[in-house]
């Protein structure tokens, strides 16, 4: 465990100040195997049926993950911070439900409102998960399992059993669900441009850095004088923001709300970032890995379908990436100390 | 632990939140047999006890993984799939008395592997066992899909759902009573219950003391997810019904119970009688709650709250204590 916290981050952010280029980022060592995985299952999966790189299924595809990756991004953002955000899958439905009750009675409200909307419900639940986990000094996994069980009774007894049909909701908040600007679906449209900026700010940004400061070392950030308690809650906030945005999408793509919308999304979330080289022990990964997990995670769902196989693998096989993941990413946390030992021992 | 009197540790642990919640439990079970109507009838004191015994049984071995300072997540999930591989077997012609042992089997191998990844591997438990969760889970819809398994013999199944006598205690309770008595007096009486509170206490001191800490821990997994076999033979005999998706969302219920009995999630602190009073305080909330016509996603909110609490409050109390010895001393 020690040597993980040392030596994991080193590798993978110690990157040349020069290598900017988007292939040096992200085509570095866990994201390449994820890319790699990607490529043998799609060519695979298309040579046994060739109906999986038609148009239609190819958009199903980057729409869920779209949803997926947006989750990821605030996922692997809690993650770096050494915590972990298991409510988002209730979030998500919270805010689905919150934002669709909006629409139904305000038919003509502006789709960047629902947004706003979901943005901001996602916010303070995720206000709430930071400020318990801060103040109460307890660990994320136990507060944010409570608000996940919570948060979803609130949308239950809220919901009261009805759901919110596609009738219900303005044609124009349906449509954006469905229609793509240049070509490009609206919903994945909004997840690139999350991925993009979150990306940016965690590498360029001293706010960034400080949180993988925090996540390699929470007593060094301290001492360095980064302010972890604020930084922390802040990724809970963008964390709870972003399932939020996730919900408004959801809603937009499904049109159907029940109280039970995204139930269970949070391991689908977590392994993205995992299989995405997020480490658990915080500190180590890039949401460009994340969205890359998530976009794996989805591929794989979609190839069961079309390879006849029983869908009911796909949980399995989310666990089995999960395990995987760490496994893997224990392995290289290893060698790479062993490695920095023997570069020390003969300075 | 703080005080370091002359009393030892599991009373001093006793004489305050364990204490409190078997005050909290009794307390509520006394108004809600009062207010609530048909809470205090015979009957519902019979399903009160059904319900709670799933929770309790996982909740013994789940107290010493959480006291060594780890967690196991995927208890709920191996509960599904050996139900799920019980109705299969079933379904395929084996004897029940060949199944049951079976299972029980299949979750000790299940646990073992948590153990693998986590003593071994030296992964995080609770990456691991979120991992396993989902596995286990998918696992169980693999071996059984939405199919439900139903005959199973009626002289179980009576069994298991029937009381002592006839009166208000379902026959259950005398292997629970029997397990929690066993579980107890390993953790609190023998050395092994010792290894286990050092190891949660500080692992690097334990192992320096001798303690061979993986070792232990690989053989606690081992034991949860036996436990939690036989929690999924017990499950799948009380409701008839093998499913891939039986004990959904039990290992919340499981970690907020051991937790609000007072072990400390960060390892080395608790006593079992205070989890099974958190064990009986949980499910009488619930059950009254129920009673009340609350509906049981509502309910989700109570657990989720309680076990927030649960995790908050023993960190106030503490807070608040040294503050005050400090204000004491000086």
């Amino acid at each position: 465990m020690n040597a993980t916290e040392v030596a994991a981050p080193a590798p993978r952010e110690a990157r040349a100040p020069g290598g900017r280029s988007v292939f040096g980022t992200v085509f570095k060592a866990r994201e390449s195997g994820i890319v790699l995985a990607l490529i043998v299952l799609v060519a695979f999966t298309a040579t046994q049926n060739s109906r999986f790189l038609s148009g239609q299924s190819i958009r199903d595809i980057l729409l869920g993950t779209a949803i997926l990756a947006v989750l990821a991004v605030g996922q692997a953002i809690v993650m770096i911070t050494r915590n972990i955000d298991l409510s988002v899958g209730s979030v998500l439905g919270l805010s689905a439900f919150a934002v669709g009750s909006l629409l139904r009675e305000h038919q003509g409200l502006p789709v960047i409102v629902a947004l706003l909307g979901g943005l901001a419900v996602g916010a303070v639940c995720g206000l709430l998960n930071g400020v318990l986990v801060r103040f109460g000094q307890v660990p994320a996994l136990v507060v944010t399992l409570g608000t996940l069980y919570a948060y979803r009774g609130v949308v239950y007894f809220w919901a009261g059993g009805q759901q919110i049909n596609a009738d219900r909701l303005p044609g124009s908040f349906l449509s954006f669900g469905h229609e793509s600007i240049l070509d490009i679906p609206w919903l994945v449209l909004i997840a690139v441009i999350v991925l993009v900026v979150a990306g940016i700010v965690l590498r360029n940004y001293r706010a960034g850095r400080e949180l993988y400061a925090m996540g390699s070392s929470p007593q060094a950030a301290e001492l360095a004088g980064i302010k972890v308690g604020r930084n922390m809650i802040a990724a809970f906030v963008v964390s709870g923001a972003l399932a939020g945005v996730a919900g408004v999408l959801f809603a937009a793509r499904f049109g159907t709300i029940d109280a039970a919308a995204g139930t269970g999304y949070e391991l689908n979330v977590v392994a993205a970032a995992v299989v995405g080289g997020v480490a658990v022990f915080g500190g180590s990964g890039s949401v460009w890995g994340a969205g890359l997990g998530a976009l794996l995670l989805t591929v794989i769902g979609s190839a069961l379908a079309v390879l006849d196989i029983n869908q009911f693998w796909q949980q399995a096989i989310v666990g089995a990436l999960i395990l995987l993941a760490i496994g893997a990413d224990r392995l290289v946390a290893v060698r790479v100390a062993k490695a920095l030992k023997k570069r020390a021992s003969h300075v | 632990m703080s005080d370091k009197g002359t009393r030892p540790a599991w009373l001093s642990r006793l004489a305050s939140w364990d204490a409190a919640v078997i005050v909290i439990t009794v307390v509520v079970l006394v108004i809600a047999s009062g207010t609530v109507e048909n809470f205090g009838t015979s009957r519902n004191f019979t399903f009160l006890l059904l319900d709670l015994l799933p929770i309790a049984l996982v909740a013994l071995p789940m107290t010493f993984v959480i006291v060594t300072g780890e967690i196991d997540l995927s208890v709920a999930s191996t509960l599904g799939l050996t139900s799920a591989v019980m109705g299969d077997l079933w379904d395929k012609g084996m004897t029940i008395e060949s199944i049951m042992p079976l299972c029980v089997v299949l979750g000790a191998v299940l646990g073992a592997l948590n153990g693998f990844f986590v003593t071994v591997l030296k992964l995080p438990s609770l990456a691991v066992t979120i991992g396993t969760l989902a596995l286990y889970r998918g696992l169980a819809f693999v071996v059984l899909g939405d199919n439900a398994v139903a005959d199973f013999p009626r002289a179980y199944t009576t069994w298991v759902t029937g009381t002592i006598g006839g009166g208000p205690i379902p026959n259950l309770l005398i292997p629970l009573v029997v397990l929690a008595l066993v579980f107890g007096l390993v953790l609190h009486a023998t050395p092994v219950g010792r290894a286990v509170f050092a190891a949660g206490a500080g692992e690097q001191a334990a192992r320096f003391a001798g303690i061979r800490v993986g070792r232990l821990k690989f053989w606690l997994y081992v034991v949860s997810g036996a436990v939690a076999g036989l929690a999924g033979v017990l499950w799948t005999l009380r409701y008839s019904s093998a499913r891939a998706d039986n004990g959904s969302g039990l290992e919340l219920a499981v970690v907020a119970a051991v937790l609000l009995g007072g072990v400390s999630i960060f390892g080395g602190k608790g006593t079992l009688p205070g989890v099974l009073a958190g064990v009986v305080l949980l499910g009488t909330l619930q059950n009254a709650l129920r009673l009340q016509d609350v509906s049981n996603e509502a309910l989700n909110i109570v657990t989720g709250a309680l076990l927030i609490i649960s995790v908050l409050l023993p960190n106030i109390v503490t807070r608040t204590r040294a503050h005050l010895g400090r204000r004491a001393t000086t």
